[in-house]
């Protein structure tokens, strides 16, 4: 608990909580069971906020928030779950689907991938947006990983993780808007990289079938996120 | 340098000045001096050498003096006496004019209402004063107000004579400045450290206003972060200018320099124990680094991309510390303000939009420009009487406003006085102050299209709605263009339009649908003769052609 952090109540979903400044409403509704779906949050790494899978919305405002970077604030009344939130939520799940080529019954991570797990959870059984069927390269320069950008959601939980928990800042973003794309080194082929300590923890964060093993086949690449948990207890960050 | 010896300077220069019978003022915005007016003013340069008048006459560039579309502009003693379209062959007839009748045919009519319905308090010194010359700032009465700031009042008081005012950001989303202080000068900051940040990332297509200011007056902008660095307890200051504006970078380099060496910026301004330095960083052209968190993370040399607020910069900005970011021409407003008082300032504009607020005209109008006016102008004064109207005897059809974020207002609101609340009550938004003029030619598809495009190439890419919602709005938006767009499209489009605007993270996405949603509220036939025909209608086009 940071010195200034103070105690305060809120309420989320109609029920009143008690919490810290320093804790986000993510935060808070996990530790209490309360699902806020969310993409690109990761316990471990820093908030991003960007995928706006968790906005939430909040009393006495008409703006959205998203809840993994927004703090608690005494009385604040929180509504984690509405028809429109819904809708808002599986939209972005559907701009993600129609971004790039997202083909489930060919992908390696089939089944492991939070981007398929959150469509079902939500109910989506079908994309109303047109598929936009980009070109996308990929890269298995590497001796044990892939690179795949047709899978990629840019929720940089890559860049994060390389940067805060190996501290190799190999991952980065290059270009800007819907030409946004991960980038290694500056943009070099992953195998030619002098940064990457083959750590793997990229690999283990990517939510999709973006980052994958080699030799794995399809609905084969387990992801195992669990270790962040874990580095963080004996590092003793809270975060 | 004490309170005396910057009253001496300014007397030095005024009398100087005195010493001229005449003075002709060549303007040296970046307008003007595209339509040549470096070579004019070196011809008069030579004319007066050659006539041996340099006793006489002062030739000197100043700022803008507002009318671009007739530049090169040349003023001959103050600005009531003003020539249009000067080129470099007319200096010499000039010249010989100056103690007979003008030049006829070269008379730029000063009595018109673009100049006299106009009210100049941001840019009142634009036009007027060299803007490469401290001296000539201060004579007209500069740095008095940082002087009065620092010696007769404390911060609070600074802070209430700019609540007192009423001014809004002009940034575009009126924040009320005085509040925006109150709230920097109040936060903890961990190392005892506060900035202050202006932003001159002008970057709305059509949009020139705050170029036009640093170009013209560059140390009415330093001296107001002065004055706000003064009131929120900040000691360094950066000025975020686009690298677009070479010559805006290059007049606030020399003013800087200047002002260092004069003390009015630096260690010790004034002889006081207030420390206050600016130094300018280059915005590399991404429009999202307007928005204040993307700014600060580009002036931490990170990638130019926002973050969610709160926190605010307020309270956590630059380098976590509390930072005050404030448009140019917010800035070019505190002078005026601590000179004349709060309740002077709250004397102009409306109950809640106070004060002038400088416009770039442009488009189908006559007059394109730089004015400034009282907020609560009514767009037909501003498009009719101070812009002449639509030229070619067209047909007026919408202004646009606030940019690729603002929306098209049509012609039943005219009549509506221009402040913050009316133009979002129509769908737009005061924005920065760009006003581009449409009419009958244009088609309303098209500009939504425009504006969809520029927002989506300049969309970080952070956020999926942003991201991905603009591309798909775009793509909708060229099917329209295309005619091969479907009910079902316009459907989605509006969907869209409500998801990105609801739910993306900054400014930037919030407001990206704004030209779609005005064009369609107000011309959505267009948009229906934009569908594709009708498909059983597509086999007799056929039979015709056959």
């Amino acid at each position: 608990m940071t010195p200034t952090a103070q105690v305060v109540t809120l309420t989320i979903d109609s029920k009143q909580y008690s919490a810290r400044t320093d804790e986000t409403i993510l935060e808070i509704a996990r530790q209490n069971n309360i699902f806020i779906p969310t993409l690109c949050f990761l316990e471990g790494l820093s908030g991003w906020g960007a995928c706006r899978m968790c906005i939430v919305e909040m009393k006495g405002s008409t703006k959205l928030f998203p809840a993994c970077t927004t703090r608690a604030a005494q009385d604040q009344v929180i509504t984690t779950d509405s028809p429109r939130l819904r809708q808002y939520r599986q939209t972005i799940i559907e701009m993600l689907f129609s971004e790039r080529n997202h083909i489930c019954s060919v992908c390696v991570s089939n089944g492991h991938c939070e981007l398929q797990s959150m469509a079902q959870k939500l109910g989506i059984t079908h994309i109303d947006l047109p598929y936009r069927f980009p070109k996308m390269e990929f890269d298995s320069s590497h001796d044990l990983f892939r690179l795949d950008h047709n899978r990629c959601i840019v929720c940089t939980r890559c860049v994060r993780v390389c940067d805060e928990i190996e501290g190799a800042h190999t991952w980065d973003i290059s270009g800007r808007g819907i030409n946004s794309r991960v980038i290694i080194d500056l943009n070099e082929s992953w195998g030619n990289s002098e940064t990457c300590t083959t750590c793997g923890k990229c690999v283990r964060v990517c939510p999709t079938g973006a980052l994958t093993r080699k030799g794995t086949g399809v609905a084969e690449m387990e992801k195992d996120q669990d270790f962040l948990s874990y580095l963080r207890m004996m590092r003793g960050v809270k975060s | 340098m004490t309170a005396a010896e910057l009253e001496n300077v300014a007397e030095i220069e005024n009398a100087a000045q005195a010493s001229y019978r005449h003075q002709i003022r060549v303007c040296a915005a970046a307008a003007c001096l595209s339509q040549g007016s470096d070579k004019v003013k070196d011809n008069f340069d030579k004319e007066v050498e050659r006539r041996g008048l340099n006793r006489d006459c002062q030739v000197k560039c100043v700022g803008c003096m507002g009318l671009c579309a007739e530049g090169p502009l040349v003023a001959i003693d103050g600005l009531e006496k003003m020539y249009q379209n000067v080129t470099a062959n007319d200096v010499s007839e000039i010249v010989s004019s100056l103690e007979t009748k003008p030049v006829e045919r070269l008379v730029c009519s000063t009595d018109a209402p673009f100049f006299k319905r106009q009210t100049r308090v941001a840019s009142e010194y634009c036009g007027l004063i060299d803007p490469e010359r401290i001296e000539e700032y201060i004579a007209a009465g500069g740095y008095q107000p940082l002087q009065k700031a620092l010696t007769e009042m404390d911060p609070q008081e600074v802070i209430d004579e700019m609540t007192k005012s009423g001014l809004r950001g002009r940034g575009g989303a009126g924040f009320p400045t005085g509040l925006k202080w109150g709230t920097v000068a109040k936060a903890r900051s961990g190392d005892g450290r506060k900035f202050v940040i202006c932003n001159g990332d002008e970057g709305d297509p059509g949009a020139f206003m705050d170029r036009s200011v640093l170009e013209s007056d560059p140390h009415r902008v330093l001296e107001g972060m002065a004055i706000a660095a003064y009131a929120t307890g900040a000691s360094l200051g950066y000025l975020y200018v686009r690298a677009e504006y070479p010559l805006a970078v290059k007049r606030l380099k020399i003013a800087i320099r200047q002002a260092e060496k004069m003390g009015v910026l630096g260690s010790g301004i004034l002889s006081t124990p207030f420390d206050f330095k600016v130094d300018i960083r280059l915005g590399a052209g991404a429009f999202v680094c307007g928005e204040e968190t993307a700014l600060i993370a580009s002036i931490e040399g990170r990638r130019g991309q926002p973050r969610p607020r709160p926190p605010y910069p307020a309270e956590e900005g630059l380098w976590g510390c509390p930072t005050l970011i404030n448009n140019v021409e917010t800035f070019a407003n505190v002078v005026p303000i601590i000179r004349n008082g709060g309740a002077w300032y709250a004397g102009i504009g409306t109950e809640k939009s106070k004060g002038t607020k400088v416009f770039a005209l442009a488009g189908a109008v006559k007059n394109t420009g730089l004015i400034e006016v009282p907020m609560g102008t009514t767009l037909r004064e501003i498009i009719f009487d101070i812009g002449g109207g639509i030229p070619g005897g067209k047909k007026f059809k919408a202004v646009q406003t606030g940019g690729p974020s603002g929306g098209c207002i049509p012609e039943q609101f005219l009549d509506m006085p221009v402040d913050y609340e009316s133009l979002g009550k129509v769908g737009s938004i005061m924005g920065s102050g760009g006003m581009i003029i449409m009419d009958e030619t244009s088609s309303m598809v098209d500009v939504a299209r425009f504006f969809m495009e520029f927002c989506q190439s300049e969309s970080c890419g952070k956020c999926v709605p942003c991201r991905v919602g603009t591309a798909q709005m775009l793509d909708l938006l060229q099917r329209f263009i295309d005619h091969t767009a479907t009910g079902r499209d316009l459907a989605l489009l509006e969907e869209l339009c409500d998801m990105v605007r609801n739910t993306s993270l900054c400014g930037l996405g919030m407001t990206a649908p704004n030209p779609v949603m005005s064009t369609l509220r107000y011309f959505r036939h267009e948009y229906l003769e934009h569908l594709q025909p009708d498909r059983d209608a597509a086999p007799a086009a056929a039979e015709v052609t056959a």
